[in-house]
């Protein structure tokens, strides 16, 4: 069904950034129409996110160029989802930010960065076109390279490098897949790709270029052996930059994963294989690693690197209450990756580093934002009835009927590490007493009481949505069914953007 | 020509992942275009070039009656192009900014320990 409004939450965005490039330098009015802003696109986002969930798959074809010549944005459940989590995640980093992003770098203009890059997301998401898909990566990067180097520091700027260096190198071996599909089908819309791909003959050359997406999306998503360029960047930004980073940049890449291999490449058995084997090094890679950082952050990092691999296992083994798990994980992991990396930086505002070494006593000095902070990592332990738990029932559940028993493994190895890192920083940073002759200073509590809120509101906003998740588990898993359902069977999709 | 530009599509490949190994960040923002230009011609190739053959309907008739040369190719090429000429403008003051901070062209020197901001 064609609906216009598909393109409300990009344009939202859009509009809020180009207002806020007009108040250049008003910090105050920025951070205002940034809160309002984000606060209409999740409105928005909810109203797409009802329209797609009781109806069809929504199309809109810009130009009014019928599919497959023009480009084409869908709305199906998989993408409004998206968008709903992304906004969500994006009005709790909105708030954040009006304080705890500093005066030197709003002047600079990271409001309409953030926003640019929140547009990026939106409409890679809803994106029906794979050469659009490219374009909106592209503008998520540039956007992520401003927003990394923001403020000039040195770690920054050489965080940076790696960064740039990876996500280029990640776009050029997508844009040469991309050139290689055209070559072989003369088509860029993902529905008329899955019709046309089937009937290629040169199968292996089909197998060729679904390697170059997995290289180009691998690195984007921080998949072993690809990831190393993510625990040595995403420590050095502020916290409400890695914040976006750690709970939607690589989230996209697996969603561009999801897209791609459940519909223009169904999984050959060897890419199956592939995926599998590393989804596994990835989850045990980056649980060995978070096993020996101090700092909160690189710890954090190294988890998302670890979590990464459960949902490409789950794609991997492509089975409806496989995908049903992954699905869920990432509904899961974006809204509480988000949160951590806030978490750090209150921790940050609390106690004046993140070095779990040098810090300590904060359960005593501050129980209820402990308490607070507990139930987050509760969650991502993955403590019933919260929410990172009920994903992985459903992973292993699948993993045994298929006999992917070093998937198993791998979950319960990664699971099990996850809990014993978030308890050894547990103890040193809320329950081991503060050393008596540090210099580290209390930030956040001389702050005025509104920027108090203005901290630790977003985090009370994202550890709802977890609690909302965890315990209303009923209704994530009836979405991740429908998802799940519509990436196995795509003829809907395929007949919603076609019409055939 | 199709084998002309096989040979120089493989050579700027080859060329470009050989320069992004090095430890130098001049040579690795080398690796990056020639990378990107690489691909832009892969593009332009897997497009099939027809030769002489715009793809403009004649006045008196109102569909192609010939093969025409596919605008498509050349109209990605163009945004990716558009692309890559942003990115490396970012990323060449990004590498000067490096180079201005820590005075050397190794990568490997990239190592500053921990600062802490907000």
């Amino acid at each position: 069904m064609i609906d216009n409004y598909i393109l409300t939450p990009i344009f939202i965005h859009l509009f809020t950034a180009i207002i806020q490039l007009i108040f250049w330098r008003r910090t105050t009015t920025q951070r205002v129409i940034s809160v309002l802003g984000s606060f209409m696109g999740l409105s928005a986002a909810i109203k797409l996110f009802a329209k797609v969930y009781d109806g069809p798959i929504l199309t809109m074809n810009a130009g009014n160029w019928d599919a497959p010549f023009g480009i084409v944005f869908v709305a199906d459940m998989l993408s409004t989802t998206l968008v709903l989590l992304t906004s969500i995640a994006c009005l709790a980093v909105s708030i954040f930010s009006a304080t705890g992003i500093s005066r030197q770098r709003l002047r600079y203009g990271y409001f309409p960065i953030f926003h640019f890059l929140i547009l990026g997301l939106h409409g890679a998401f809803l994106t029906g076109d794979i050469f659009n898909l490219y374009v909106y990566f592209e503008v998520i990067i540039i956007s992520s390279f401003v927003l990394m180097t923001l403020g000039g520091r040195k770690a920054q700027l050489e965080g940076a490098v790696k960064y740039m260096a990876m996500n280029i190198l990640a776009s050029t071996f997508f844009l040469t897949g991309i050139g290689i599909l055209y070559g072989i089908t003369g088509s860029l819309n993902m529905a008329d790709l899955a019709l046309k791909i089937p009937n290629v003959k040169d199968q292996t050359l089909v197998g060729i270029t679904s390697s170059f997406f997995i290289i180009g999306f691998g690195i984007k998503s921080a998949v072993f052996p690809l990831y190393f360029w993510l625990p040595s960047s995403y420590h050095t930004p502020p916290s409400a930059v890695a914040a976006t980073f750690g709970g939607l940049l690589t989230k996209v890449g697996i969603y561009a994963m999801f897209r791609v291999f459940s519909l223009i490449f169904i999984p050959s058995p060897f890419a199956k294989t592939l995926l599998m084997t590393l989804a596994i090094l990835t989850i045990l890679t980056g649980a060995f690693g978070a096993i020996t950082k101090t700092n909160i952050r690189r710890l954090f990092s190294y988890l998302i690197v670890c979590h990464i691999g459960f949902m490409v296992g789950g794609l991997a083994m492509f089975s409806k209450v496989a995908l049903m798990g992954a699905v869920f994980y990432l509904i899961h992991d974006i809204i509480v990756k988000t949160n951590l990396f806030l978490i750090a930086g209150l921790i940050r505002q609390l106690r004046g580093s993140m070095d779990m070494i040098k810090i300590g006593g904060l359960y005593k000095d501050y129980p209820k934002i402990s308490l607070l902070i507990g139930l987050v990592l509760f969650s991502l332990v993955g403590i019933p009835p919260l929410s990172g738990f009920w994903p992985k029932i459903f992973l292993i559940q699948d993993a045994f009927s298929l006999h992917q028993y070093a998937f198993i493994g791998a979950v319960i190895i990664g699971s099990f590490v996850t809990l014993y890192v978030i308890a050894k920083m547990w103890s040193e940073v809320f329950w081991k007493k503060q050393q008596e002759s540090s210099d580290l200073e209390d930030k956040f509590l001389p702050l005025p009481l509104y920027k108090k809120i203005l901290l630790v509101s977003p985090i009370v906003l994202l550890a709802a949505t977890t609690l909302y998740i965890g315990l209303n588990a009923e209704a994530i898993v009836r979405v991740s069914d429908k998802i799940a359902t519509e990436m196995l069977d795509t003829r809907p999709y395929i007949r919603a953007v076609l019409g055939k | 020509m199709e084998l002309i530009l096989v040979v120089v599509i493989g050579l700027l490949y080859a060329a470009g992942i050989y320069m992004i190994l090095r430890r130098s960040m001049v040579k690795l923002l080398l690796g990056i275009m020639l990378l990107g230009n690489g691909t832009n011609i892969l593009i332009f190739l897997l497009g099939n070039i027809t030769k002489g053959k715009p793809p403009v309907i004649d006045e008196d008739f109102s569909v192609f009656k010939d093969i025409y040369a596919d605008p498509i190719p050349q109209a990605l090429i163009l945004t990716a192009i558009v692309i890559s000429f942003g990115l490396t403008a970012f990323a060449i003051v990004l590498l000067k900014r490096v180079y201005a901070l820590i005075n050397t062209d190794d990568l490997d020197d990239l190592n500053t320990p921990e600062e802490e901001d907000l």
